[in-house]
């Protein structure tokens, strides 16, 4: 696990790419509950930040991160490099978010 | 009685244009004074949407760090931009909506590399998803993500040490 290097810049300060593994992706469709719905409902009435909308997206990304890394490792890299995040809304209420970035291996 | 009844869905209207508008207000006032005053506290983690480590730092380490909130209108704001949206302009109600999360996000980001003991933040991207419409009928109701996500950095060896010290 903490071997595994991620970052969005192209290059790895004090490291060298040895070997370029190609493109890898992690990604996780996500929807919010009805309970959670509601009181984001009442929420919505006064505006401002809705936490549990914060944390469901927080926790998707980290899956999807989770997975691009579990990608990552099974075809032997040390390091993902220019990671990128989408989101897409899929219907109302759900979410798709995808983490994609180039697998290498650093020496 | 019966008046009441008859009014009760414009009443009813009313009062959620009332509790949307002073306590919105009041929401929007708070955070901005919270997002101001940990502004002040982050200052000295630099970001940039460069590539590219500014040149006077050497970095040593580097993470991905991520900072995501979720920002919903309030209930006044969405009616005023539904008036907005017969004349057209600027929707100025959800300017501030925008710029609040905007920030919210580099702010939570920011944390996230302090928490961790970074003291530069490079390549900074933002990512923004529409999560409107609930489930639970009020349909476009705006209610969107903002992510922002970058390289943290440790310089360890600065060449000039007294214009960037970690805090």
């Amino acid at each position: 696990m903490s071997s595994m290097l991620v970052s969005n810049i192209e290059v790895v300060p004090g490291k060298r790419v040895k070997s370029h593994l190609g493109l890898v992706q992690g990604s996780t469709v996500r929807a919010k509950h009805a309970g959670k719905d509601l009181l984001a409902g009442l929420k919505n009435i006064v505006g401002g930040e809705l936490k549990a909308y914060t944390e469901l997206m927080q926790e998707a990304r980290e899956e999807a991160t989770e997975r691009m890394i579990e990608q990552a490792r099974s075809i032997g890299a040390n390091g993902v490099l220019n990671v990128r995040y989408a989101t897409t809304a899929v219907t109302v209420g759900a979410a798709e978010i995808l983490a994609y970035g180039t697998a290498v291996i650093l020496e | 009685m019966d008046l009441i009844l008859d009014y009760f869905e414009l009443l009813l209207t009313l009062i959620l244009l009332a509790v949307g508008f002073f306590a919105g207000r009041y929401v929007e006032k708070r955070h901005y004074i919270s997002i101001r005053q940990r502004e002040k506290q982050f200052r000295k983690i630099l970001t940039f949407s460069a590539r590219y480590p500014p040149n006077m730092v050497e970095p040593q380490d580097s993470r991905l760090v991520c900072g995501t909130v979720v920002i919903s209108s309030d209930y006044f704001k969405q009616f005023v931009a539904g008036l907005r949206n017969f004349i057209g302009g600027r929707f100025r109600s959800y300017e501030s909506l925008f710029d609040r999360a905007r920030r919210e996000a580099i702010l939570r980001m920011k944390m996230d590399a302090h928490k961790n003991g970074f003291a530069l933040i490079i390549n900074v991207k933002f990512v923004t998803t529409s999560i409107g419409g609930g489930t639970t009928g009020q349909q476009g109701m705006p209610c969107f993500e903002v992510c922002a996500y970058g390289t943290a950095l440790r310089p360890e060896k600065t060449r000039f040490p007294d214009k960037l010290n970690p805090i």
